[in-house]
């Protein structure tokens, strides 16, 4: 499956043959990134390479947008590459296409903390600045946090705090997969911050919906089913959330009975929000995310910062600061419901 | 080529049932099917009685296999032609995109003709895969393998971080696959018509048995007449279209879909075909034994995360199962092969 992206830029062959593909696929990888820009010497080399996890995916668009329109604001050369699927080693043959097209940074959301270290340090040797976002490895130049673990955890167990403020409850969370690091990292911190400041609170369940729509939507109802007495789902992860929220939708009886927050994407949460199945959500702003890590690959190859902690830039979008292990933070959760959710389109 | 061995042919595949320990072993796959089903649809009853008792309960239960019913009986026409179709999750995923854009674009037409040209859509895209196997005679495996990157490489380009929108789906549409006719699921009933349709197409028309013959021994089936590029491209046509239906179907039941819809479901056909009894060496198989397979499997997916078994083991009990039937279906032949033996020696 790793190889589903090389079709990018060449659908109208259809009756090509499967052996051609593997034997194009560094050719055709290649093609996606711009050639011709490793020259240039004494020039700022901003031909900076953005992958997600995965393409296809809603949330990326949005990150890669803020990306492309940050890059393009102060001239650089933006590209996008990735594949379909959100596997450990997924991105490594990308990884060794920006090396050898002479990226100037590299902008990653990592699939796996340490698959692809081998890529990235290999790709550090050869001058290219590494930027990490929603996903951190353990090999990179500067990481930018959306928000910060417990940022993220606090916001949605005060929702949940504010709806179960002192009766017992019982909570299940509904998370993407368990390999992600962010939102396991999330998970954990949601379970010891209910467990501190709310023991009228007990989660009983941790399921995943694999990032999948017709998972995501299997494992709400599988939740809901094996508990009886369930209250509520906490959801980080905009899949399960929106399958969540969808399984509501279409159970009516369920509607009143099991509460739901989680972080979406507000233009797929908007008409259940506004529907009255659920009530709110939290994110943050998922353009700003990535234009943020654009000014940091920015700032990492003006030779501004270096990611040292106590670095600091200034950007379009504000001034920054660089934390403890090269950490950026982007800001506080920000809370979506049926009043603001149509003010935003990601 | 011996006279007997093209006889073979002809009457390789329909069996004139005979009540002997033979046809009790040819029938143990549906039966022993029939029995694990409802063991589990039971053992999951009693451990969560709302698992079939509630509204949300009963409703998924019946209508969630009809996609893979729609998938396998494709899959399992083209196997039981020695042949495989790898293309048809890329195929699921372009058509439910299809339908759900043309619901979007195109709010005028009625929802019939939208559903009959994702149907002509998907028979299109199957018949690409036909005309490049029969004719070019490249491997199936091949070809399709090359079919599904190139369909998925064209849904990526096509859909980008796009996704259908509930709200683009028309509601009567999203109603009919909510609602029963005296508790059956309206989608079931689809499925019970496919596979009504199909199993009657393959046991009692001159070209499904003719399926069979090439399947069983493609160079006799030459020798003996058969056309055999034309009956190649047949089953793809109909796996393509029935790919489309799936496609339809997976719009009724999610109201949403990016261009990850149907990653990984044409393993899941080719699991629940030969789960249901099909040879991957082509000319066995039945089309009820088939859907039972697939609604097994979709039992599976639904009943597991309700006995909170952890959506990894959920792969490999599927896979343990796969492994089982095929070691099965040999110790069967083994004992089928004394058997003849000894009536021989007799």
């Amino acid at each position: 499956m790793r190889f589903s992206n090389i079709m990018r830029g060449r659908h109208g062959r259809v009756a090509g043959v499967a052996a051609a593909f593997a034997v194009s696929a560094i050719v055709l990888a290649g093609c996606s990134a711009p050639a011709g820009d490793t020259g240039a010497s004494g020039e700022a080399n901003y031909n900076i390479v953005v992958m997600p996890k995965s393409l296809g995916n809603k949330y990326f668009g949005a990150s890669d947008a803020g990306a492309k329109s940050a890059i393009e604001g102060f001239g650089g050369t933006y590209s996008e590459a990735g594949s379909n699927e959100a596997a450990p080693t997924s991105q490594s043959p990308f990884i060794q296409t920006a090396i050898q097209n002479g990226a100037g940074a590299i902008i990653l959301a990592a699939n796996d903390p340490q698959a692809v270290c081998a890529d990235l340090e290999s790709a550090q040797a050869a001058g290219i600045k590494v930027v990490t976002f929603d996903s951190d490895t353990n090999c990179r130049d500067a990481f930018i946090n959306q928000a910060t673990v417990d940022g993220v955890a606090q916001g949605l167990v005060d929702l949940a705090i504010a709806k179960f403020p002192t009766e017992p409850a019982q909570l299940a969370i509904e998370s993407g997969g368990p390999n992600a690091t962010n939102l396991n990292a999330w998970v954990d911190a949601i379970k010891s911050k209910i467990a501190e400041q709310a023991p009228n609170i007990e989660i009983v369940d941790v399921v995943y919906g694999n990032d999948v729509d017709a998972d995501a939507y299997n494992a709400a109802k599988g939740v809901i089913t094996a508990h009886p007495d369930l209250d509520g789902i906490i959801a980080p992860d905009s899949v399960s959330v929106k399958e969540a929220a969808h399984y509501l939708s279409d159970t009516p009886e369920l509607q009143g009975k099991i509460w739901l927050t989680g972080l979406g994407l507000p233009s797929e949460l908007r008409d259940y929000v506004k529907a009255g199945v659920f009530d709110q959500f939290g994110l943050w702003d998922v353009g700003a995310l990535g234009q943020l890590a654009a000014y940091t690959a920015k700032a990492l190859i003006d030779g501004e910062i270096t990611g040292a902690e106590g670095d600091t830039f200034s950007t379009p979008i504000g001034d920054y600061t660089v934390g403890k292990g090269g950490e950026i933070v982007l800001g506080p959760l920000f809370v979506f419901d049926a009043k603001n959710v149509d003010d935003f389109d990601f | 080529m011996t006279i007997r061995q093209i006889k073979g042919v002809a009457t390789a595949a329909p069996r004139a049932p005979r009540q002997t320990v033979l046809s009790w072993i040819f029938q143990a796959r549906e039966l022993s099917l029939i029995v694990v089903i409802v063991g589990l649809i039971t053992v999951t009853t009693l451990t969560q009685p709302q698992y079939l008792f509630s509204e949300g309960g009963l409703r998924d239960l019946l209508r969630t296999p009809t996609l893979y019913i729609a998938l396998a009986v494709g899959q399992a026409i083209v196997m039981i032609t020695r042949n495989i179709d790898l293309s048809m999750g890329s195929i699921l995923g372009l058509t439910a995109y299809f339908c759900g854009n043309l619901f979007h674009e195109a709010p005028f037409l009625p929802i019939p003709v939208v559903i009959l040209l994702t149907l002509v859509f998907g028979a299109v895209l199957g018949s690409v895969n036909g005309f490049l196997v029969a004719f070019l005679k490249v491997p199936a495996l091949v070809i399709t393998l090359g079919t599904l990157y190139a369909y998925r490489g064209i849904s990526v380009l096509w859909i980008g971080g796009n996704f259908i929108r509930p709200e683009w789906v028309p509601t009567e549409f999203k109603q009919f696959a909510l609602a029963n006719v005296f508790g059956v699921s309206n989608l079931l009933i689809v499925a019970l018509i496919v596979v009504l349709i199909a199993g009657w197409f393959m046991t009692s028309r001159r070209t499904g048995r003719d399926l069979y013959a090439i399947g069983s021994n493609p160079d006799a089936a030459v020798l003996y007449g058969l056309r055999t590029k034309w009956l190649t491209l047949i089953p793809f046509v109909i796996s393509g279209t029935l790919a489309g239906l799936a496609g339809v179907v997976y719009v009724s039941i999610y109201a949403t879909g990016d261009s990850k819809v149907g990653l990984g479901f044409e393993l899941q056909a080719v699991a629940a075909a030969v789960v249901g009894g099909v040879a991957v060496s082509g000319g066995v198989g039945r089309i009820w034994g088939v859907a039972l397979g697939a609604f097994f499997l979709a039992t599976l997916t639904t009943a597991l995360p309700v006995l909170s078994i952890p959506s990894l083991w959920q792969q490999a009990i599927v896979g343990v199962l796969i492994v089982g039937a095929i070691t099965l279906d040999r110790v069967f032949f083994l004992i089928r092969q004394n058997q003849a033996r000894k009536e021989l020696s007799a």
